[in-house]
């Protein structure tokens, strides 16, 4: 059976990969899916703690963390839209003024 | 066991390659391959109703959202090896403290697999958690915050329609 510190690995794994893809990538789009990688990597280790101490609060915060994951979704998604039509660019270095 | 290894193998993998993707569309179909290997993991441990609300919100919701924008925005690929050198993170200095950091990490990993595990890491009995269960909670010791995510996600909504509007509009003051 694996255990919780192969669960608790994995998410560590799936957090540095999506870490490693908000500093390594030059792409809007792809800096919110990075984003979404490291949600879930928390999100697993959440319910595999909830798992290991048996209890549902685990999978409940795991909710809150989805919703929150949808209204970020939303509003970034609204923001790339917004830069995208004043820059024609998804690149983030491009994005280096506070007003135009 | 052998389960476990499998969803883990496809999550890590495809993640990987929604990192390597220079094309976004790739990277957000690959992305949801990782979702569906972790909601086998969530039904692995017990969690069978998010697993279901992984596949439906997430790789359901969430990333037809994502793709839409990017057909929207008729994205470019990165356009690149250019800005790829002159990049801050290129250079040999960052990256050498990069490769010591992650070495460091892996270290730790394999320590925590080889020291850690044990008799104290493995799960107690299978006991399904039941969504009677989990909706008693929710609706009870839950139900404040509940109710703030419904006026977070209002908020949200009402955030990405004010973002996403054009503001060429006659009827938009200039400095809105």
């Amino acid at each position: 059976m694996p255990t919780l510190a192969h669960y608790l690995v994995l998410s560590a794994v799936l957090f540095c990969i999506g870490t490693a893809g908000v500093f390594v990538r030059r792409n809007l789009i792809t800096i919110l899916l990075s984003i979404e990688i490291m949600l879930n990597a928390v999100n697993l280790t959440f319910i595999a703690f909830g798992r290991a101490l048996g209890t549902a609060d685990g999978q409940i915060i795991v909710f809150f963390v989805m919703t929150v994951a949808a209204a970020e979704a939303a509003v970034g998604l609204a923001i790339v839209i917004g830069l995208f039509r004043h820059r024609e660019s998804l690149n983030p270095d491009t994005f280096t003024m506070l007003k135009w | 066991m052998t389960l476990f290894y499998l969803f883990a193998a496809v999550a890590v993998v495809a993640s990987m390659l929604v990192i390597a993707q220079r094309n976004p569309i790739y990277s957000v179909l690959l992305l949801i391959a990782s979702f569906g290997a972790l909601s086998g993991l969530y039904v692995l441990l017990d969690a069978p109703f998010v697993a279901v609300t992984q596949i439906i919100v997430y790789a359901g919701a969430i990333m037809v959202l994502f793709l839409f924008v990017v057909m929207l925005l008729n994205a470019p690929h990165e356009e690149t090896e250019r800005d790829e050198r002159l990049h801050l993170l290129r250079r040999p200095g960052p990256m050498r403290f990069g490769a010591v950091l992650a070495a460091a990490l892996v270290m730790e990993l394999v320590w925590a697999l080889t020291s850690g595990g044990g008799e104290t890491g493995s799960f107690p009995g299978a006991q399904v958690s039941s969504v009677r269960a989990l909706g008693r909670s929710l609706f009870t010791d839950y139900a404040f915050p509940f109710e703030v995510t419904s006026v977070l996600i209002l908020v949200a909504m009402v955030g990405a329609v004010v973002l996403a509007r054009r503001e060429s509009g006659p009827s938009v003051p200039p400095d809105a």
